[in-house]
């Protein structure tokens, strides 16, 4: 209900944005280091490029209206703290 | 960061969003550090309690969902004293604007550092008065144009880091809303630091700052944070002196106010041998006292 999912193929799973949150303020589409996020001429963001995403978490931190959640790929069950050696 | 990091939502009382913040406004990524360092130290949301004044700044405590106390323009910390002495086990944080905080409340700033009370603050500079539309504030500095400043301001700015210091606050640093990793490891040591302690964040008002000071908007003034910057005892501070530093300026451990208290108490109801001894040195038998 007005979050807009977007899927990433690496890092992430997907970037989530809550449309009834955001003011449009375009923070997160200025300070991405990855250029992740657009928006239209209205403010409006999209996520277009999720599969860039580094999870650096800079947006999620920034947004000053708590609007963006990052969900990370959940971890493969098979690792475990690595003293395989 | 703790293993079972909750969903922001967690801590807020999510009946209240949106917020009511403007567009781009600087507290909420305040509020947003906040949740996470509160959820990095694994508190109970009854484990704390926050005292706010009025102010953009003081509507934090509507949105969290902890213990909340929404008070009197610049007396938060007067109601934390008395929460603080009568439940020295809960954890006080006041978010506190800058006229909050050093205009109005400036006396009760000075007086709670120092005690040295367990109380954690925020000073949230904007550098402006927010809520009532764009007075200069004590910390707005020269050449800063207010509603009350149309001519721009002839008042030179505390440095709250330095009045903090100086008053005898045991914890003091400073960060800003684009430094938000910072900022999270920041708020996380003030509020597990046992005496006062204060973080000022530079916080941007796009709404009021930045429209009468050039028209600058909250990318800009973040980007401003980012350039105008300097980590403290950093060789770029020392090489341009006039940025600001950020960091942690004062990490100490001296006897904290509510323990202190408790000494009293101890020793009104010890009888008169208690009361006689001097404070600091340990009663009878310090004193040589054979039966
Ligand atoms: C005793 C009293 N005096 C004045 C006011 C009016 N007033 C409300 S908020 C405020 C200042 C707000 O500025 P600041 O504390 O810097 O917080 P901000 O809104 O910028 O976050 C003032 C003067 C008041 N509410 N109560
Ligand atoms: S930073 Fe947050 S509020 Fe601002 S445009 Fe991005 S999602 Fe919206
Ligand atoms: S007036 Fe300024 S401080 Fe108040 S909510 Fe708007 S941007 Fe934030």
């Amino acid at each position: 209900m007005g979050t807009k999912v977007s899927k990433s193929k690496n890092l992430i799973d997907s970037i989530l944005i809550n449309r009834e949150w955001c003011k449009r303020c375009g923070i997160c589409v200025a300070f991405c280091p990855k250029d992740v996020f657009e928006e239209d001429e209205e403010g409006t963001v999209s996520v277009p490029r999720p599969e860039d995403c580094i999870y650096c978490e800079l947006c999620e931190r920034l947004c000053p209206d708590l609007a963006i959640t990052l969900v990370p790929k959940s971890q493969p069950e098979t690792q475990t703290a690595g003293d395989a050696s | 960061m703790s293993e079972t990091k909750k969903p922001a939502g967690y801590y807020l009382r999510e009946r209240f969003m949106p917020h009511l913040w403007c567009a781009g406004c600087g507290h909420g990524t305040v509020l947003n550090g906040l949740v996470r360092s509160v959820d990095e130290l694994g508190l109970k949301k009854r484990e704390i309690v926050m005292v706010s004044g009025i102010g953009c700044s003081a509507r934090m405590a509507g949105y969290l969902d902890f213990h909340t106390l929404h008070t009197l323009h610049g007396r938060a910390l007067a109601f934390a004293t008395g929460v603080k002495l009568s439940r020295p086990e809960l954890k006080i944080i006041c978010p506190l604007g800058d006229g909050d905080a050093l205009a109005i409340g400036g006396n009760h700033f000075i007086h709670a550092a120092r005690r040295n009370i367990d109380i954690t603050v925020l000073i949230l500079n904007n550098r402006i008065y927010g809520m009532t539309g764009g007075q200069y504030s004590p910390l707005s500095g020269c050449g800063i144009d207010a509603t009350t400043a149309p001519y721009s301001s002839i008042d030179e700015a505390f440095d709250a880091v330095r009045l903090a210091t100086a008053s005898g606050a045991t914890f003091v640093a400073r960060t800003t809303t684009f430094h938000v990793h910072q900022m999270q490891q920041i708020l996380t040591q003030a509020i597990q630091h046992k005496g006062f302690s204060v973080v000022e964040v530079l916080s941007q008002c796009p709404t009021h700052f930045g429209r009468k000071n050039g028209g600058l908007e909250a990318v800009d003034m973040l980007k401003g944070y980012q350039q105008n910057t300097a980590p403290v005892g950093s060789k770029k501070l020392e090489n341009s002196p006039d940025l600001i530093p950020v960091g942690v300026f004062v990490d100490e451990e001296r006897a904290e106010y509510c323990d202190r208290y408790q000494g009293v108490i101890d020793r009104a109801q010890g009888g008169a041998a208690a009361r006689t001894a001097p404070v600091g040195q340990g009663g009878a038998a310090a004193q040589g006292g054979a039966p």
